[in-house]
């Protein structure tokens, strides 16, 4: 009997030890953005002017300078990001279309697909999106916002196509014909906007009319800018979840990532699997598009993805491809952005300072071997980031 | 991998497959049909001029076709190079064909698009040359990366990061030498942090090569906003300007083309030579060829970045202005078959499509400007469906390697 307790946990261990690993989980990630922070504020030190201009006279002055601008730039992007109730507003709205890009490149990852074109998929969701949500006026709101929202999924969806087609036929690698279709979609944008279809009769500039009342994402608090957006970004995180871990297709998925020679011989069609992947993906990153349009700027414009779909990258590393861990660091990187503008008003420090930080957070996070030999811990195996993406001829 | 290998060894060397060849030959036919009906496809009797004098050599008269003919005509080489193709083959020299047709239905596009007007040849293949650096400069980069089992996808980071080290450099010190030595530290720096990711710790290569990218963009985006707009003087570097070879650059139609060039081209000839030279003909070599994976694979990353400036020719920096050479250059590679000149008649190609998108921009064809921006990278998607898993890559290409 006494032996039987031993090897049976309480219930408290048993919560210990899964708190225990939770932590394990969470120390890299963490880690990775202290270091990325800490390194993004030497940036700022030595790109400031004052602290350049008297480190020739007065050191201890010119540390002084540099330290307020560190204070400065991240004390405007923490109060533009959780300062006040508008903030918090603005931190969510940001976070929704990141939401869904991470959820589109995460899922990739998980299929042993590096999908870089994201920010195209998002372009031409909201595109979509964009056609139905100025045209059929009159059309009920409970079918037209739902119409225009599917819109956006296949706009993605069939942007994503192209790179897995390509691939399960030809083998031509993923992050090249991705990034070559952001470069044509910013083009496919530029033309759509320049045709009466989409163009505002009074404008020679390339905007879109306005998208109808019937077809808007609505607010979810009163007057706050956060809409149902955030609400469609959530359910697809559960929905990606789902997909993953518990259907069979995931499994699929996931096994194709892990060994695709394996899942071959275990009679999993690899081709169908890969351009699946990649519609679906980018079905997720054309819902952000979508999200955008009908939700923050209920018009086409060009450029209007400040880079949503590169971020997506980051977030899902950061994530772990866990659609959990996706929505966290979502919020993270939202809270950065909404933080962005009010710092470059306030500081004047220019909002590219989030993507470097991006960047750096990607470094740690990919290097775990990095973050361990820095700080001298011991952190396990990256668990869930199962990337498994090749050179040219595999 | 596996499959790769295989196929390599069951076709002749330097051939390609049965299905590959009709492949190809079924394409030329329909280039030819889309040269015959579609640019053939002109009001009668309009004439096409090409202008074929740039600089001030000895003038050559302008050439000057019938628009209709010269597609017919043109239709007609293709198709033979089709049927040839879907009969006897190319054999090893199948990727002159694929050239050889590529040129003719270039050539036909400007017959077509010029049709009762006025393009100046010389000056497009002028272009042509020039804008080829870049892709050229960086495919020799993935080169040598590659031939070295690192895949290399930060070219087009260090392409950004070269060209911004360069433009600052250069304006402070006001000597454009100095520039392309900045480039050329920042650029390896950039090759160093891959390689220690990369090799050291173990950071899988494709993610390494995107994390860099997206770091080059944020740091250069953001000095530039934060330095460069508030120090204009930074941002103002003494160009280079043509170097006009005597005698030569007199010569007609190719003297402009060829002679009157700046530097960079022919810096990029001379790499290309040593470059070969290094790869086939060396120790160090058959070292890089042979190891695959090896610490002295950190040595050849590092090595990787003399090509990376080029871009201060056009004077001031731009953020984000390397706008995809950089992948360009990848799939210039890719083609080129991961050899030296293989890429260079790539980057041509590339170039080309370049030159004649940024004309025709301006020309108001019928085509939108649009759809001619996105030929370059149509073309690379093209290529890189097209090619790669036919292409042998370099066995070990992209795989960590630790020491058992």
């Amino acid at each position: 009997m006494t032996a039987d307790v031993g090897t049976q946990p309480s219930v408290t261990q048993r919560i210990g030890s899964a708190l225990i690993s939770a932590a394990r989980q969470l120390i890299v990630p963490a880690l990775a953005v202290v270091s990325a922070l800490i390194l993004g504020a030497v940036v700022i030190i030595l790109s400031d002017p004052k602290f350049v201009s008297l480190l020739g006279t007065d050191i201890g002055g010119a540390f002084g300078a540099g330290f307020r601008s560190v204070l400065a730039a991240y004390g405007g992007l923490l109060k533009g990001s959780v300062g006040s109730p508008d903030a918090i507003s603005e931190t969510f709205l940001r976070a929704t279309p990141l939401i869904l890009a991470g959820l589109a490149v995460a899922l990739g990852f998980r299929a042993g697909l590096f999908n870089i074109g994201a920010e195209g998929q998002i372009y031409i969701g909201g595109m979509f999106a964009t056609i139905v949500g100025i045209n059929f006026d009159g059309m009920p709101t409970f079918i037209h916002l739902p119409l225009a929202v599917a819109a956006g999924f296949v706009g993605g969806a069939l942007w994503g196509f192209i790179p897995g087609i390509l691939k399960a036929r030809t083998g031509a690698h993923e992050v090249i014909t991705t990034i070559m279709l952001n470069y044509v979609s910013y083009r496919v944008i530029d033309f759509a906007l320049h045709q009466p279809l989409l163009q505002r009769p009074d404008r020679s500039d390339p905007v879109s009319r306005f998208v109808l009342d019937s077809a808007t994402l609505p607010p979810l608090f009163g007057d706050t800018r956060v809409h149902w957006g955030l609400v469609i970004a959530l359910a697809a995180a559960v929905a990606v979840s789902w997909l993953l871990f518990r259907s069979t297709k995931g499994f699929e998925f996931r096994a194709v990532g892990l060994n695709p020679s394996a899942a071959g011989y275990a009679g999993m069609n690899i081709s169908r699997t890969i351009i699946l992947t990649m519609m679906i993906s980018g079905g997720l990153a054309g819902l952000a598009g979508a999200g955008e349009i009908l939700g923050t700027n209920h018009r086409l414009t060009p450029l209007f993805s400040p880079g949503w779909g590169f971020d997506a990258i980051a977030l899902a590393l950061l994530g772990g491809s866990r659609p959990i861990g996706v929505v966290g660091a979502a919020l993270v990187f939202g809270a950065l952005r909404a933080g962005a503008a009010p710092m470059q008003a306030a500081t004047g420090i220019p909002i590219d300072l989030v993507v470097v930080i991006q960047a750096l957070v990607i470094m740690f996070i990919a290097a775990p071997a990095l973050v361990r030999g820095i700080y001298r811990i011991k952190v396990g195996k990256p668990t869930g980031t199962e990337i498994s993406i090749k050179g040219w001829g595999a | 991998m596996g499959r790769v290998t295989t196929l390599a060894a069951a076709i002749p060397r330097g051939g390609i497959s049965r299905a590959r060849q009709r492949g190809y030959g079924i394409l030329y036919l329909v280039l030819a049909a889309v040269i015959a009906f579609i640019f053939g496809n002109v009001p009668g009797g309009s004439e096409t001029t090409f202008g074929m004098n740039v600089g001030r050599g000895v003038a050559v008269p302008n050439l000057v076709l019938p628009s209709a003919g010269a597609a017919y005509l043109l239709a007609a080489l293709a198709a033979a190079a089709g049927a040839i193709q879907l009969t006897r083959g190319f054999g090893a020299r199948w990727a002159l064909a694929l050239t050889g047709v590529i040129v003719i239905f270039a050539f036909a596009f400007l017959t077509w698009i010029a049709a009762d007007g006025q393009v100046n040849l010389a000056g497009i293949l002028q272009a042509t040359l020039q804008l080829s650096v870049p892709i050229t400069f960086g495919a020799m980069s993935g080169i040598l990366c590659e031939r070295s089992g690192v895949v290399n996808i930060a070219i087009e980071g260090m392409l950004l990061s070269g060209a911004f080290a360069s433009a600052v450099v250069a304006s402070a010190t006001g000597n454009h030498w100095i520039g392309i030595v900045a480039a050329i530290i920042v650029g390896g720096l950039l090759a160093a942090l891959l390689a220690v990711l990369a090799i050291r710790y173990l950071v899988n290569q494709i993610i390494a090569g995107v994390v860099i990218n997206i770091f080059a963009t944020g740091v250069t985006s953001f000095l530039a906003s934060r330095v460069l707009a508030h120090y204009p003087d930074l941002n103002n570097p003494e160009r280079f300007g043509p170097i006009v070879l005597p005698v030569l650059s007199d010569l007609p139609f190719v003297g402009g083309i060829l002679f009157r060039q700046n530097l960079f081209i022919y810096a990029c000839i001379a790499c290309l030579v040593i470059l070969h030279f290094m790869l086939f003909s060396t120790r160090w070599g058959l070292r890089v060829r042979a190891v695959g994976e090896h610490p002295l694979a950190a040595d050849t990353v590092g090595i990787s970045v003399f090509f990376v400036r080029y871009r201060n020719v056009i004077g001031t920096f731009e953020k984000e202005m390397t706008a995809g050479h950089g992948f360009i250059g990848l799939a210039a590679m890719i083609f080129g078959g991961w050899a030296p000149f293989g890429s260079f008649l790539a980057g041509l190609v590339f170039g080309f499509a370049d030159a004649v998108q940024t004309r025709l921009s301006i020309l108001h064809v019928g085509l939108p400007t649009q759809f001619l921006q996105m030929v370059p990278y149509l073309v690379t998607i093209v290529v890189v469906a097209g090619l790669v898993g036919r292409v042998r890559a370099p066995a070990a290409d992209g795989r960590p390697y630790v020491k058992e």
